[in-house]
This record gives C-alpha cells, sequence and structure tokens, in this order.
C-alpha cells in the first residue's frame, strides 16, 4: 500500500453533536478544489452514517472511513461535477 | 444536471423544541443540495415576527426544562435556531412561505416579518409545492 497522502484540508468536529458535523463537513468539501482531500474527524455516534450519506448525496468519494475507540475519522475526496 | 431532491415541511408550532425539528431537517438538507421550503402557518408564522424566533421557548408541559436545556444548548456550542434559518437561507436552496390568512388572523403585516421571508402564499401554492416535493412534513 502507498502510504497515504496528507489531506489538503482537516477539519475538527469532536464535541459538536448532529447537524454541525455535516453541515461544517459540508462548508469545508465546498473550499476543495477537484481530486483534494478533506479529513474530518467526529465523535457525535451520528456522524458515521450522517457524513457516508452526505458524501454519498453529493456525489463525492468517501476513500476512508476509520473509526478509533470513540472517534470516526473520514477522507472525502472532492470529485468535479 | 439531475433536478433537485425537495422537502416541503408545513411550520406550524411556534416552540422551541418543534421548531429545532424543522431547521434541522432543512439545514441537512440544503447541505445535501436538496431544495428545503418551509411554509409557516399559525404559531409558526408568528415566529417569524421580528424578534420572535429569539423568544421562543418550550411549551408549557416541558415549560420547566426549558431554562435548563437553553443552557445545555449554549455549554454544547449548538446552533441557535435563527442562525440555522440563516444558513438555510445562504445556501440558496431555502424559500419560506408565510401564510396570508395567519398574517390577517394576527393583525401582522409583511413588514413586520424578518426579512428571509420569501413570500406570501396560500394552500394552493403549498400543494403545488408539495405536490413535487419528496418529502412532506407536517411539524
Amino acid at each position: 500500500m502507498p502510504p497515504q497522502k496528507k489531506p489538503d484540508r482537516e477539519l475538527d468536529c469532536l464535541g459538536l453533536y448532529c447537524p454541525e458535523p455535516v453541515f461544517r463537513t459540508r462548508q469545508e468539501i465546498d473550499k476543495l478544489a477537484a481530486d483534494q482531500v478533506l479529513e474530518v474527524i467526529a465523535d457525535d455516534p451520528a456522524a458515521e452514517e450522517d457524513i457516508k450519506r452526505l458524501v454519498k448525496k453529493l456525489g463525492h468519494q468517501l476513500l476512508e472511513l476509520r473509526k478509533e475507540k470513540d472517534r470516526f475519522h473520514f477522507l472525502i475526496k472532492k470529485v468535479e461535477k | 444536471m439531475p433536478e433537485k431532491r425537495k422537502l416541503a415541511i408545513i411550520v406550524h408550532s411556534g416552540t422551541l423544541d418543534r421548531l429545532y425539528c424543522a431547521f434541522i431537517l432543512g439545514s441537512t438538507a440544503t447541505a445535501m443540495d436538496m431544495e428545503t421550503h418551509l411554509y409557516f402557518t399559525f404559531w409558526g408564522l408568528n415566529t417569524l415576527v421580528k424578534g420572535a424566533l429569539e423568544k421562543a421557548g418550550l411549551p408549557v408541559t416541558y415549560k420547566h426544562m426549558e431554562e435548563q436545556l437553553k443552557k445545555r444548548l449554549g455549554e454544547m456550542k449548538y446552533p441557535t435556531i435563527y442562525e440555522l434559518l440563516k444558513r438555510m437561507k445562504a445556501s440558496g436552496l431555502l424559500k419560506i412561505y408565510a401564510c396570508s390568512p395567519t398574517m390577517e388572523m394576527f393583525g401582522i403585516k409583511k413588514e413586520d416579518l424578518i426579512p428571509e421571508v420569501d413570500e406570501i402564499a396560500g394552500a394552493a401554492a403549498f400543494l403545488d409545492i408539495a405536490s413535487d416535493a419528496d418529502i412532506t412534513l407536517l411539524v
């Protein structure tokens, strides 16, 4: 496996609850250029499904979803539309 | 470009708990690129009067919990209902309709309403919007 490229932007949603992680993730995605990658860290239990569905709905790509203890790490690649 | 999915909500209630329900769903919908149409009537419409959203509280049954809830929302850094409404508006995907008979019943004029209101509308307008919405709710 090639080493993971460093994300272009990072978003810390620790301690934030629905709908904040989704809203802030959307805002950060809007700041990305096509093919750039955003890393989101969240600990709202709802964030796992919420952010997965947001990314799918917007037509972007979830490169990785990793759970570490109570934290979710998402790597989201912006797809040009 | 496919047509956007559409959410339509009748906002009948003017209490904080229900407004949160409507606005959390609405603001999440706009974040998901869905059009959001909010039709305010009765007590919901009354919260569109300038200064009223900031004063929204819990219904009588839960009034004793209001202070505690508001304190907790502050500690959670949770957005206020007006902030959620402004977010939806900033997305360009929100339309707010004010019910005209309700305005007349309560003596509310267009200029009394917050500037985010798009249109004064009636039942036919809402039914037309709702008839091709993907999700329709009454809150």
